[in-house]
């Protein structure tokens, strides 16, 4: 058992706090207050209170501080002297047994029902403490609520990802099948495969004409316009030489074939799009899609 | 009102003012709540919405949708993104459980930055 562990096991020994009492009775005005500011019109509570103002009425206020027997308060300093200094609230699990009528006294107590951890949370290290609160109009249990809060130590801000030459870019390969598409990039014409023996466009490259076997594969020059048919936005995992996240489109061009490459900008399906050369070096120069403004 | 209903979808504009004044009506003083340079110092972006807000805010959205007649009995929230200052809040609902009058409605928030709130409600509703 971890000395936190140890301490929480003697705070939720402790059992409920001491009652602690709401500053007024239930009462129209602050329901008014509550019901303006949250835009509620609904026309029932002028005898009776929102449920969900239950803990409104207990709240310590603009003075308020936690008394010496505040199971959560302790709770909060043994996590804050181990280093975990920071707060956010995960879960409010709120029960109501009946609603509460004006002039009705409340009251609230509290304990330390769990402390879990240390566990990694995107947030930072911390630990999950759950408390049980019951409020009470005289000894009728009339309200709980399950309370869970992280208290973490805030995570180290991630190190800036390093600037990655273009050169360490992924690379295409380049074979006989493709580089007539590369050569092309390069002279600033997108390439499309055209099959020697029937005509039929397609992309990727490939050997051999999936319709009519032919393999003399020639080409013809793309005007380079299209629509978005799909894309994903790339976050994770890095990719060298990219910044993340990207989005890859695979754009229906005008002649037909679909082809997959980076957009820059922000994506739709069926967004028309043109295409851009990239000159990573001498050798590559990278296709890519931005958008494109009908006219 | 029966399993598989969606509730209306319901915008909220998170207005520095909603933000504030729902925090003063629910009696929560902590500044990340209307003080803006000092929820940002703490590591904010801006002033947001409190979890007392989000409550009531979910206790609306269904009771909006059940009407004025329908009990509420619970409300049981997770918290997620926080929602700032500027932000529009965009709730969904649906319910998910009916038994006799009783009713589980499962409900989110959510805004640009992702789920704000999920969470159930569970209401009576007169026979």
């Amino acid at each position: 058992m971890t000395d936190i562990e140890k301490e929480a096991a003697r705070i939720a020994e402790q059992g409920e706090c001491a009652p602690r009492l709401a500053r007024d009775p239930v009462n129209l005005p602050m329901i008014n207050n509550w019901l303006e500011a949250i835009g509620d019109d609904h026309p029932g509570y002028t005898e009776v209170a929102p449920p969900a103002m239950v803990q409104v009425w207990t709240m310590a206020g603009l003075r308020g501080q936690r008394t010496l027997d505040d199971p959560l308060g302790q709770m909060m300093t043994v996590l804050d002297e181990a280093g975990y200094t920071s707060v956010v609230a995960t879960n409010s699990d709120q029960t109501y047994h009946r609603y509460l009528k004006l002039g009705e006294q409340l009251s609230v107590t509290t304990s330390l029902e769990d402390v879990t951890g240390p566990k990694k949370t995107g947030l930072g290290e911390g630990w999950f403490v759950t408390t049980r609160s019951t409020w009470w109009v005289g000894d009728e249990a009339v309200a709980e609520m399950r309370f869970r809060v992280l208290k973490f130590r805030p995570a180290r801000k991630p190190e800036p990802v390093k600037e990655i030459p273009k050169a360490q870019a992924i690379r295409p390969s380049v074979n006989r099948d493709t580089e007539y598409f590369w050569e092309g990039t390069r002279q600033g014409e997108l390439r499309i495969q055209r099959c020697g023996g029937c005509g039929l466009l397609r992309h990727p490259p490939g050997p051999m004409c999936p319709e009519c076997g032919a393999t003399k594969p020639k080409y013809l020059v793309s005007e380079g316009h299209g629509v978005i048919y799909s894309y994903v936005v790339h976050h994770h995992p890095q990719v060298p030489g990219k910044q993340t996240p990207f989005v890859i489109a695979l754009v229906e061009l005008d002649e037909g074939v679909r082809m997959l490459g980076e957009f820059d900008g922000e994506p739709s399906v069926g967004q028309r799009v043109e295409v851009v050369f990239t000159e990573v070096d001498d050798e590559l120069t990278m296709p890519s899609w931005r958008p494109r403004a009908d006219r | 009102m029966r399993i598989g209903d969606s509730l209306p979808e319901w915008h909220v504009e998170a207005t520095p003012t909603f933000v504030i004044s729902t925090a003063l009506a629910t009696r929560d003083f902590q500044d990340v709540h209307h003080d803006r340079d000092l929820a940002v110092q703490r590591g904010s972006k801006d002033i947001f919405i409190n979890i007392l807000t989000t409550t009531g805010l979910v206790q609306r959205y269904v009771t909006d949708w059940a009407g004025p007649e329908a009990l509420v009995r619970q409300v049981n929230i997770k918290l997620g993104a926080p929602c700032f200052a500027y932000d529009t809040l965009k709730f969904f609902g649906q319910v998910v459980e009916r038994e006799q009058q009783d009713l589980t409605i499962e409900v989110v928030g959510r805004t640009a930055h992702g789920d704000h709130v999920t969470g159930t409600v569970k209401i009576e509703v007169p026979a």
